[in-house]
């Protein structure tokens, strides 16, 4: 039996899903037996079976990756209830298998994932995805890249209609739910529990009794400052403005797209440069071209 | 703006402290102990020149006893700068484009030696090595001066997707051949010394036509790479797999071995889970005197990588080493 078939053989057999009662099934999903492939490739020693030792990498490889994708979507967790939420992961895990060497990109698929699969969120669903962008949005905005921030004294060498570039670090979410809030209570609750000793219980506990926030439009930035990352709720104007700025447009283009509502001229010119000097201020804009 | 919680740890900015200059502590008797700093420390040197397997596998360095770098102990060792031969990153947590774990390895790069140990590079894959992973990784070597940087024996990925698991080889030649070849790729790529590490296994294959040591054998002289050999895995699988832990150690190119790891495991009915949560047993510590016997005092590294206690607990139970290494010299 060559290398490679040894080791399709058992990749295929460890990524099927376990057993409620956490085992290896009898069966891989397309009906063959894993007995049978155990028994192929493994030797059986005199304590476990080849099927038993298969068995400890098919649970160690589930253990993990759901471990991953719950720490990483914590929110998301509390809104569909910790049950739920591990039918989902591991439905999404199985259509969508890691491809990254890191763990830190498993959730990357998830709102793709999940807007093809509706229920699996049903009843759910807009606040559910609006918690993946949000969460998703965090990871990235976690660890993306910070380039050296625009200075004053660079700002004329820009030409009279610049383009800002915005960090690749700084996210732009429009959401039907105040997701933010939600999640910063999630955590601070999770947070109390994880010094408590006593996660997995207390975290069950207190996703049933959440209640969640009712619908409410905001436009939000998640970004990093001091290598922390910030949710900062924007007006729609001014996250209107960044979305065109990130696409490239002009300053000039970015800021006549917007519509402005009931607001005067004045108002709008007034918003635009404290805007403006808070979104300076930040180190939101960069010099080079966002790769 | 509300901070989002993201579970990630403070760090304050510090000076750096210095290095470690105790390791191997025990040739500084008490006869030797009046003399100034500069005398002592040529005396080490020289005595190291004898016995440390400072070889071409981990760069011709003399390191000694490290710990891992782990998130629970960063603020600890940004604020109270204990001194610490090395310390053992896990690279893909750092083959990122910014944020606060670069920042912190940034402090942690001024004030300490680094030595890079991966994951999920699989040399023992059957698919290609991954471009992407290696461009990332040889950034990060530039970044960290490893002067080395290890991997495992193993492999964990078909058609590009990945079980974030270290699964184990069967023993062939052809396994043996195609893994030494992407080491000798990684190795070209990197443009350092690459070396491999034994893993812990819960199965065997039918296939396996040789035992584990002669397997790692097969592939580090094919290759012509070194061995991170860790002797918690080798007491693991031993357990795992019914065979003598001793024959192991002894049987491994000792030229070759250029670190070692030392861990906990938990134990359960049917067998052993390398799980990296408890200090190291005795049998484990035997292992490692022994392999320090063959090999030399070589840079040494002990993983706690879950219920991770203190700072101080966690080197203390390192520099336990120490006294191992003290007996096999003298003796």
């Amino acid at each position: 039996m060559d290398l490679d078939h040894i080791q399709r053989s058992m990749f295929d057999a460890i990524r099927q899903p376990l057993t409620a009662g956490e085992g290896m099934r009898q069966r891989t999903r397309d009906g063959k037996s894993l007995k049978t492939i155990a028994n192929e490739i493994i030797k059986p020693n005199d304590r476990l079976t080849s099927f038993e030792r298969l068995e400890i990498y098919n649970r160690q490889y589930w253990f993990r990756i759901l471990a991953a994708l719950s720490e990483d979507f914590p929110g998301l967790r509390a809104i569909v209830g910790e049950r739920r939420f591990e039918k989902l992961a591991v439905a999404y895990l199985l259509d969508c298998p890691s491809r990254s060497f890191t763990l830190r990109n498993l959730g990357s698929r998830l709102e793709t994932w999940l807007r093809a699969h509706p229920e699996y969120i049903a009843t759910f669903e807009p606040i559910a995805l609006d918690m993946v962008r949000l969460e998703w949005a965090e990871i990235e905005a976690f660890d993306e890249a910070s380039k050296p921030s625009l200075t004053e004294a660079e700002l004329p060498g820009l030409g009279p209609d610049p383009k800002f570039v915005l960090q690749p670090h700084v996210r732009l979410l429009d959401l039907g739910y105040p997701v933010d809030d939600f999640l910063i209570r999630v955590r601070r609750e999770e947070e109390v529990d994880i010094v408590s000793n006593a996660v997995s219980e207390r975290v069950r506990s207190s996703a049933r009794g959440r209640r969640l926030p009712k619908p409410e439009r905001i436009f939000l930035t998640v970004h990093r400052a001091s290598n922390s990352v910030y949710f900062k709720r924007i007006d729609k104007a001014a996250y209107a403005i960044l979305c065109a700025l990130r696409e490239g447009k002009n300053l000039s283009d970015a800021v006549d797209a917007v519509d402005w509502g009931d607001q005067t001229p004045q108002e709008a010119a007034a918003n635009l440069q404290q805007w403006f000097a808070y979104w300076s201020a930040q180190g939101w804009f960069c010099q080079e071209t966002e790769v | 703006m509300a901070p989002s919680l993201r579970r990630s740890r403070e760090v304050n900015q510090s000076h750096g402290p210095e290095r470690s200059a105790q390791w191997p502590f025990f040739f500084l008797s008490s006869e030797t102990a009046w003399e100034p700093i500069s005398e002592i420390r040529r005396a080490k040197r020289r005595v190291d020149s004898q016995i440390m397997p400072a070889n071409r596998f981990n760069g011709f360095t003399e390191y000694g006893v490290g710990i891992g770098l782990r998130v629970p102990h960063y603020n600890h060792i940004l604020d109270k700068k204990p001194v610490v031969d090395w310390f053992e990153i896990i690279s893909e947590n750092f083959m990122i484009d910014g944020g606060r774990p670069l920042h912190v390895l940034d402090q942690i790069l001024d004030q300490y030696r680094v030595v890079q140990h991966g994951v999920s590079m699989y040399f023992g894959s059957v698919e290609p090595l991954n471009r992407d992973h290696l461009r990332r990784l040889k950034a990060l070597v530039r970044r960290t001066n490893t002067p080395w940087l290890s991997d495992h024996l193993c492999w964990g990925s078909v058609d590009g997707c990945y079980s974030h698991d270290l699964l184990p080889m069967p023993y062939t030649f052809e396994a043996a051949a195609t893994t030494a070849q992407k080491i000798r790729e990684a190795r070209d790529f990197l443009e350092v010394p690459v070396i491999v590490e034994n893993v812990s296994s819960y199965a065997e294959f039918h296939a396996s036509g040789m035992t584990e040591w002669q397997f790692l054998t097969e592939v580090v002289e094919r290759a012509d790479c070194g061995i991170l050999l860790d002797v918690n895995n080798i007491y693991v699988s031993s357990r795992n797999h019914s065979f003598d832990p001793f024959e192991y150690v002894n049987s491994v190119p000792h030229e070759r071995v250029a670190q070692i790891h030392i861990a906990g495991h938990s134990k359960f009915e049917k067998y052993i889970l390398d799980t990296h949560d408890h200090p190291v047993i005795d049998p484990v510590w035997n292992l490692y005197a022994r392999a320090i016997e063959r090999s030399g005092p070589t840079a040494t590294l002990l993983e706690w990588d879950d219920r991770i206690p203190s700072f101080d607990e966690v080197h203390d139970e390192a520099l336990k080493a120490n006294r191992y290494v003290a007996e096999r010299v003298v003796a």
